[in-house]
């Protein structure tokens, strides 16, 4: 195949993935030139799997995305079906908003956005192999011989490094879904030098819809008030359609007992490691034997498709087995199954091989993003393309890099967690991941990082303009709160009988009364009124802020401690195996992750604090020669 | 360049507090507080005659001047207080010296009031850890300190694993397997929350947990030996047939030391009862009646309450005649103490020998063994040497229940009862379970620490241990 110039641009990104037209889209609009190669175009921004986005720490994801000036938020926004805020009974730092999307529409519209972005160009193509020359990325070469040079190259292929489709004992070489694999670059990225994890998920089945019996499932309708994820949205859909819950047999659970030698999971035909927190059906019934039932959700795929998900019964088994199965299921007897679920495994990038830039350490100017990087979820592909975005645009502009702490962002936590500590399954973001989970909640999304996103350039002026007034408003409101006072009046006793708390004795600041349980900002408003109305978001900030002010002086207290052990760095150039004191186990885990600071080096597990103290004494010990020097 | 004062930012964080002054009896004793708050923390239980507030006087002063509990407004001490503040001192952050009465009770007690008002209990070494980190000692210096690190790491870890197993362990590990219990389950509704594969972790589930593990660390924390030898001093029997000289025994030890409290009641006819500070040990002196089987009804109920309090007991001196074999008596005396902590006192070594001191030794087993004269006065000074050794090498231990016996447990319970306190407060004010779960999580990790289970930034900080402690 004779090779030819093709272009050349600032940075390329293999994939259109969730991951890649983020990390696209963010590129392009900070002005770098922008390739991306995919080798559908009919698939941008696919969803293989569950038709949904956010959810408990997903959604929080989704929101920052959307503050840093990405595009997943405004997407789904426009092509929902359905908007849920999940966790409402409980306190703000754990409510989470949850769309089913409309998966076609979702992928056209981000499409289109990709399409309509200056610098960006959309570009059919299969890359075969990464151009690097001393350990530097220069470029890709795709199947027909093109060579696309670039100053940054992000790798965003999600499950399709040599994929591998598993029903049953049926095995074959397959990305998600039957689209084609991608050998030829797996094989590349292992050559040089790259190490591999082979990791293992799973897709359920899919059903028509006409032939289901909802008749014998519960409703699950979305919410009455219009959510959205953007803080740019502005129209809301308000016609949505319902999911259904409805629940495994008794006879589901002995097919699965039945067939269970059919199962490639117990047959040990997968060997890849599957996630623990999104188990297989025959995972549910064998390790929770005693449960009686569990539950299936059913979800549409879309509002132009009969195709329903059917969340919950993910397995590998073979077809005439998920046959029985969904008939098994109440409401399924009859149920048309449309296509069978099944297992994919695939080659992960090691992230600990990664900076926390999402640069590679092995070859410079590349960067990974995405299931690739052992990653499982839309969203947190969407994050780290983001981020990927950024730092490969910044590196080719020569700017900043961007890196966000785990007090800053979700997507923080995420990213830290890959590179520092790895994974050993697919990494799901968790909300219990997050020591500060308090801080980074869904609502203050954009008070957390639209700054940021103004300074990459994601953000324009507009939007930072309306986040700056937010801000005042809602720092003058809290001051308002705190100095005004509230007296037992008869009409504020009233107020607050309604609510059904106790009287006031005395008169109260404001802020003082607003912290009992009972009481909200609704009810401070009505018996102390601002001079101007505030909007609903500012409102929303006012009264969590000091409801939980304490609980929030408490984290950002231990995010202090943290953050100055955040700036004590490490010099790049530290020689672990110099340093006799440390344990031989921690000198091999510490060369391999580099951490940059001392706080990133305390989390590597199989760092004990022994090591951490040692190391602290060595780079002081550096420094006092250097002053001695 | 050697002695040059470097201009590196100062790194750490919390402040730190211990006895700087070694245990036991002295005229005065010494507190040190270093660290960002070692001011205001001394400011909070500081009151000078003038009023004036310790981080409005001169850096290097000393003042006059008493320390109140401010939770009950009572003065504790009466003390001198040398202020330093950085970066002139030892370690180039703030210092605090709190000068105050000698003897372990006075002592302790001021560093307890500094634990509470928020100091952390410093690890072994770590004032002079904090002096290297932040530069005051050179090169030649910091070599020596990766030197001690590096033959310590080992010891330090096999301290570590040590502190893992026993029965302090395990109770530890009980509360925080409740906890994390709990916490799984909350993690659980908040990620997972449309399953119905978990039960809602609700706000009175929450406060029953929470509530278990505030009045388990209460139990434990009232049977830590600090605490209790505090309140009412290390209760000390003293037992043996008639006439071993138990009554000479009591009166040696009390001659020899001032009583420290006098006011308690509870002598009785039988149980005598007196309070003396042993080499800085504060013991209840407790005179038993004979332990034997008795036809005599007045005299059993005495017998009676001696076996109770011998139960109770957290020492025992078991004293026997050197002049006599032992008699069915005393073998019944060796059975009643076995499994307790006991030193066998051979008494009348001034007569000639009969007693068979092979058997002593077999029944002693690991206790110690200490012969005296005390109509010469011999062997009292041994005895107390004793007596102050199990205490000090913290050898003590009661077979029922557990003692959190080391001062850094102790501040950590304090902290863990403190946190779960303020789980219960907000679960009982409705506060949503995710934010009530912050401080069950924070209990859970302060229990952590306390078994080495969760340790973040310094259980290495053993390594140090080398240097005197508070140095």
């Amino acid at each position: 195949m004779p090779k030819f110039e093709a272009g050349t641009f600032d940075v390329i990104v293999i994939g259109a993935g969730h991951a890649g037209v983020e990390a696209a889209l963010s590129a392009a609009k900070m002005g770098a030139t922008t390739l991306v190669l995919t080798m559908n175009l009919d698939m941008i921004a696919f969803m293989p799997c569950n038709p949904s986005l956010g959810g408990p720490a997903k959604g929080i994801v989704v929101r920052e995305i959307d503050a840093l000036g990405g595009a997943m938020g405004k997407v789904i926004d426009k092509t929902h079906i359905q908007m849920r805020m999940l966790n409402t009974g409980k306190g703000p730092a754990v409510r989470a908003l949850r769309a089913q999307a409309d998966k076609v529409l979702y992928q056209s519209e981000m499409k289109r956005l990709l399409e309509e972005q200056e610098n960006l160009l959309l570009h059919q193509g299969v890359v075969e192999e990464l151009i690097v020359e001393d350990d530097e990325i220069k470029g890709v070469l795709t199947q027909v011989g093109a060579i696309y040079r670039a100053k940054t190259v992000i790798i965003t292929t999600g499950t399709f490094l040599r994929g591998e489709v598993i029903i049953g004992d049926l095995k074959y070489s397959s990305g998600p879904n039957n689209q084609m694999p991608s050998i030829k670059l797996a094989d590349n990225i292992r050559e040089l030098g790259f190490d591999m994890v082979r990791f293992k998920t799973g897709t359920p089945p899919r059903v028509n819809s006409r032939t289901i019996d909802y008749s014998k499932t519960e409703i699950q309708p979305g919410d009455d008030t219009a959510w959205a994820f953007s803080y740019e949205t502005t129209e809301f859909i308000t016609d949505q359609l319902p999911c259904w819950l409805t629940y495994t047999s008794p006879r589901t659970h002995e097919l699965i007992n039945e067939n269970l030698h059919l199962s490639p999971m117990y047959s040990g035909m997968i060997k890849g490691k599957g996630p623990r927190y999104c188990p297989s059906i025959e995972d549910k019934i064998v390790r929770f034997a005693d449960k009686s039932r569990h539950q299936i959700f059913l979800e549409p795929e879309g509002r132009n498709t009969q195709e329903v998900y059917v969340q919950g019964l993910s397995t590998s088994l073979p077809e005439h087995v998920q046959k029985q199965l969904i008939a098994s299921v109440p409401g399924l007897e009859n149920a048309e199954m449309m296509r069978a679920g099944y297992a994919i495994e695939y080659d992960a990038i090691v992230p600990t091989q990664l900076w926390p830039t999402l640069e590679t350490k092995r070859i410079r100017n590349l960067y990974t993003a995405g299931q690739l990087n052992g990653t499982s979820g839309y969203e947190e592909a969407a994050g780290q393309g983001i981020m990927a975005g950024i730092n490969a645009a910044s590196r080719a502009l020569g700017k900043e890099e961007r890196v966000l702490g785990r007090a800053d962002a979700y997507i923080g936590v995420l990213i830290d967690d890959l590179v520092t500590k790895g994974t050993s399954e697919p990494y799901r973001l968790l909300t219990s991941r997050a020591e500060y989970r308090l801080l980074l909640r869904h609502d203050n999304a954009d008070m957390r990082l639209t700054e940021i996103g103004y300074q990459i350039g994601l953000i324009n002026e507009e939007r930072h303009d309306a986040h700056i007034i937010k801000k005042q408003q809602i720092e003058e409101e809290i001051i308002r709160l705190r100095k005004v006072t509230i007296k037992p009046t008869s009409d504020v006793q009233d107020i607050i009988r309604e609510t059904g708390g106790s009287e006031l004795r005395e008169p109260m600041k404001a802020a003082d009364l607003l912290k009992r349980p009972e009481i909200n900002y609704s009810q401070i408003e009505r018996m102390v009124p601002p001079e101007e109305k505030k909007s609903k978001e500012v409102e929303e900030q006012v009264e969590i802020f000091i409801k939980y002010e304490g609980y929030i002086e408490k984290s950002l207290q231990q995010v202090d401690k943290m953050k100055k052990l955040e700036n004590k760095k490490i010099p790049d150039n530290i020689d672990y195996n110099a340093i006799s004191g440390i344990a031989s186990e921690a000198k091999s885990v510490l060369s391999e992750v580099r951490p940059l600071s001392i706080a990133q080096a305390s989390r590597i597990s199989g760092v004990n604090p022994a090591d951490i103290s040692i190391l602290l004494v060595y780079i002081e010990q550096g420094r006092i020669a250097k002053i001695s020097g | 360049m050697s002695n040059q004062v470097r201009k590196v930012k100062n790194v750490h964080f919390d402040t730190i507090a211990a006895i700087s002054t070694p245990m036991g009896e002295g005229a005065i004793a010494i507190v040190r507080l270093s660290g960002d708050e070692a001011v205001q923390i001394a400011d909070r239980i500081f009151r000078s005659p003038s009023g004036k507030r310790l981080n409005e006087e001169q850096s290097h002063t000393i003042h006059y001047g008493h320390l109140i509990d401010p939770s009950t407004a009572e003065i504790v001490e009466e003390v001198m207080v040398s202020l330093m503040k950085a970066p002139k001192t030892f370690t180039r952050e703030d210092v605090v010296e709190v000068n105050c009465h000698g003897g372990i009770v006075a002592v302790t007690r001021v560093l307890q009031l500094v634990l509470k008002q928020g100091a952390r209990l410093a690890e072994p070494g770590e004032f002079t850890k904090r002096a290297f980190l932040n530069g005051r000692i050179d090169l030649s210096q910091a070599e020596a300190v990766m030197d001690l690190i590096r033959a310590k790491t080992d010891r330090a870890m096999n301290v570590a694993l040590n502190q893992m197993e026993g029965k302090l362990s395990r109770l530890i590990g009980g509360l925080r397997q409740a906890l994390i219990e709990t916490l799984a389950q909350v993690e659980v509704n908040i990620d997972y929350p449309e399953y119905d594969d978990v039960e809602e972790m609700t706000i009175p589930l929450m406060i029953e947990k929470s509530t278990w593990v505030r009045n388990e660390i209460d139990e434990l924390l009232k049977t830590s030996s600090q605490g209790k030898i505090l309140r009412e001093g290390l209760s000390t029997v003293i037992i043996g047939r008639p006439n071993v000289g138990k009554s000479s025994l009591l009166n040696s030890i009390i001659q020899e030391n001032k009583a420290i409290v006098t006011d308690i009641a509870g002598t009785t006819r039988d149980i005598i009862e007196e309070y003396v500070n042993v080499r800085g040990v504060p013991l209840r002196l407790i005179d038993t009646a004979g332990i034997r089987e008795t036809e005599d009804i007045v005299e059993r109920i005495g017998v009676e309450k001696s076996r109770k309090v011998l139960k109770e007991a957290d020492l025992i001196l078991l004293v026997l005649n050197s002049s006599e074999e032992l008699s069915i008596e005393d073998e019944r005396l060796f059975e009643v103490v076995s499994g307790m902590d006991t030193i066998f006192v051979i008494n009348k070594t001034d007569l000639p020998q009969k007693i068979d001191m092979q058997k002593v030794m077999e029944h002693a087993g690991t206790g110690k063994v200490v012969t005296t004269s005390l109509v010469k006065d011999e062997g009292v000074d041994e005895l107390e040497e004793a007596i102050a050794g199990l205490f000090f090498e913290g050898n003590l231990e009661s077979g029922d229940f557990t003692y959190v016996s080391n001062a850094r447990h102790i501040a950590l319970l304090y902290n863990a009862r403190a946190t779960i306190e303020d789980a219960l407060a907000a679960a009982e004010a409705g506060v949503p379970v995710d934010m009530i779960q912050i401080d069950v999580t924070r209990t859970w990790e302060i229990l952590g620490e306390i078994i080495g289970d969760t340790v973040q930034d310094g259980l290495l900080n053993e390594l140090f241990s080398q240097f005197c402690l508070g140095k």
